[in-house]
């Protein structure tokens, strides 16, 4: 068991590797930062959702958070590496109240969808209202809907200086893609991942075994809190800019859609899902036929109709069946594979 | 005296058009138990079939009250036929599935009107009450809700067709049992809400400048009002939409518009953390 754990971490520390050297000749390094941004939200999703159960509607207030955390903090302390901290804290802190609200409140299905969407709801709204001098945190104007421009980006830390953008800014954030990943697995592993997915299998039974059901959800809420608020200040410095448009109704909806596309319950579908249909998106922003939301909702309409697990099991399956014919695993094997994604 | 009867003119239309908006959800989320995040858009398709009949010369009234339910009624019929129909049951998956829909339609009016601004003006001028003008048009959309709530009760209460409603609400099976096919019932109801959604959007259509997302506007509040309001249709609408405006109106006056915009989405939470099945689980049970 434990040599398999280790042996799993080495293959992605390899795969990841390759993939990090391997992208940049085909996708240049400016899109593809967004897109491991992206990643790194969808996985944040993945995780709570795919393994916990819990459907939030309102991941991108998390992200939007950690955005003007970072931002905000930035430009009051003129260097990066407190801020980055920061933009970890700040989401994951609201996020353990939020969760707390809601579990220990018993709230489940849509009733927690529609908490979580007018959450990010109350943060655009209150955003968007914030153009006038008054709103000030510390030295930072809030800037309403123009959105806070002109914050410190990321620097070497200790040597604010030395800035990390461009080529290097991509591999920081690969990097730290790859790092999040090895977390989530190394978690989902763990027994409080396992427990995790029991709960999200039936909820009643774990709480009769003992297990403290509403703690145990925050936590899982607080961990995908952080990764997304982590992603939102890598946002920031990529954009440069962070406005009330990261707290918007159609950013919550494309990570619930990476989510589905990508495939829910594994790890790396999310993250296919997310960087996939941003290159998509990003591709088809430079024709001017055929609308860019139209698509959208139709390859959501299409996969909830078609193939509602999502394309990464899809072809797990498939190519499973390919594998099987030639040699079949034992049924036990198999059904680690499924549980293991 | 005047201040007074303006605002309890402005608390009566905001209740109302709570009512207005969130009616078509309620209806087919009381009945099928299906959240339809479509359903702005539905509103949004309303009031671009309101404004395109108009400006082709058909009476405003006419386009409103008539053409533009029909219109979203049959989209509507459309949808559920290809989409909703193979979900049912699946709460979650419908959701997801619906708001594929809703930006699908974002789209598509995107790409036939543009992405500007369109508008007409409201066909009722305004009065002064005192030493304060009120909008006219206000009065109409309260009489419209009212008449809807009216009409709502009357048929779910009094018909026949409101009978074989109510009872494949309760239980579906049952009621398949006696012979009444609830696929037919289910088909029926998303016409009828599609078509109240198209009558929504349409009333409200000379309120507002009209762009392709302006759906998004209206989703978040029906889907609260409506989640708040509970299992019972008319007693759950009226009662949530009544605290939601009012809420919403008291923190506009003494404070600002967007203050109020925002007590009204901090109360929901309370609220649905307080009573997470709705208000009429606690209150007016087993009311309609």
């Amino acid at each position: 068991m434990r040599g398999n754990q280790w042996r799993e971490y080495l293959w992605i520390v390899a795969v990841g590797v390759a993939l990090i050297v391997a992208l940049p000749s085909a996708i240049d390094t400016y899109t593809l930062t967004v897109l491991l941004v992206y990643a790194m939200l969808g996985l944040s999703l993945g995780l709570i959702w795919g393994f916990g159960g819990i459907l939030c509607f309102g991941q991108a207030a998390f992200f939007g958070l950690g955005a003007y955390a970072y931002a905000i903090s930035a430009i009051n302390f003129g260097e990066s590496t407190i801020p980055m901290l920061i933009a970890i804290i700040v989401p994951a802190a609201f996020a353990a109240i939020l969760g707390a609200m809601m579990f220990y409140g018993r709230l489940a299905d849509v009733y927690l969808g529609v908490i979580t969407l007018v959450v990010t709801l109350i943060f655009y709204r209150f955003m968007n209202s914030t153009a006038g001098p008054e709103y000030m945190i510390g030295s930072a104007r809030l800037g309403g809907f123009n959105g806070i421009p002109g914050f410190q980006t990321l620097n070497v830390p200790g040597y604010p200086d030395f800035y990390v953008w461009g080529d290097s800014l991509y591999y920081v954030v690969a990097v730290a893609l790859l790092l999040v990943f090895l977390l989530v697995t190394w978690l989902l592993g763990s027994s409080f991942g396992r427990i995790a997915v029991g709960i999200r299998e039936s909820e009643t039974r774990m709480s009769l075994m003992g297990y403290d059901v509403r703690a145990r959800k925050t936590v899982l809420f607080t961990v995908g809190a952080a990764i997304a608020g982590l992603s939102g200040a890598f946002f920031a410095n990529w954009a440069e800019i962070v406005t009330p448009g990261l707290f918007s109704l159609p950013q919550s909806a494309e990570i619930i859609i990476w989510c589905i596309v990508g495939g829910l319950g594994t790890r790396i579908g999310p993250m296919v899902g997310a960087a996939g249909l941003s290159y998509l998106k990003f591709l088809l922003g430079q024709q001017s036929l055929v609308d860019n939301t139209l698509i959208t909702g139709l390859i959501l309409v299409l996969f909830v109709l078609f193939l509602p697990r999502g394309l990464v099991p899809a072809i797990v399956s498939v190519a499973g069946r390919v594998l099987t014919r030639r040699n079949r695993p034992s049924r036990r094997l198999r059904v680690r594979r499924a549980a293991n994604g | 005296m005047d201040l007074a009867a303006v605002i309890l003119v402005e608390i009566v239309y905001a209740i109302a058009s709570l009512v207005l908006i969130s009616a078509g959800l309620a209806i087919v989320f009381g009945m099928m138990k299906v959240i339809n995040l479509a359903h702005g858009e539905f509103m949004m398709l309303g009031g671009y079939v309101t404004i395109t009949a108009v400006k082709a010369g058909v009476n405003i009234f006419l386009a409103m009250i008539l053409i533009a339910p029909l219109v979203v009624g049959a989209i509507g019929l459309i949808v559920e036929r290809l989409v909703i129909r193979h979900l049912y049951g699946r709460l979650v998956d419908t959701m997801l599935a619906t708001w594929g829909l809703s930006l699908f339609f974002v789209g598509g009016v995107t790409m036939i009107f543009g992405n500007t601004t369109t508008g007409i003006s409201t066909p009722i001028p305004g009065f002064p009450i005192g030493g304060y003008q009120v909008n006219g048009y206000n009065f109409f959309i309260i009489l419209v809700s009212i008449i809807l709530v009216i009409a709502m009760y009357a048929v779910l209460k009094g018909t026949r067709i409101g009978l074989i409603a109510r009872g494949t609400m309760q239980r579906a099976d049952m009621a398949a049992a006696l012979g009444y096919s609830p696929d037919r019932v289910y088909m029926a109801t998303f016409f009828v809400g599609s078509a109240l959604s198209g009558l929504a959007g349409a009333v409200l259509a000379p309120l507002v400048g009209l762009v392709p997302s302006s759906g998004g506007a209206y989703i978040a509040k029906a889907f609260i009002t409506v989640i708040a309001g509970g299992p019972a249709l008319v007693a759950g609408l009226l009662s949530s939409a009544g605290f939601f405006g009012l809420v919403n109106q008291a923190f506009a006056f003494a404070l600002s518009p967007v203050v109020g915009e925002v007590a009204l989405l901090i109360s929901a939470v309370i609220l649905l953390r307080v009573l997470p099945q709705g208000i009429t689980t606690r209150f007016f049970r087993g009311r309609l």
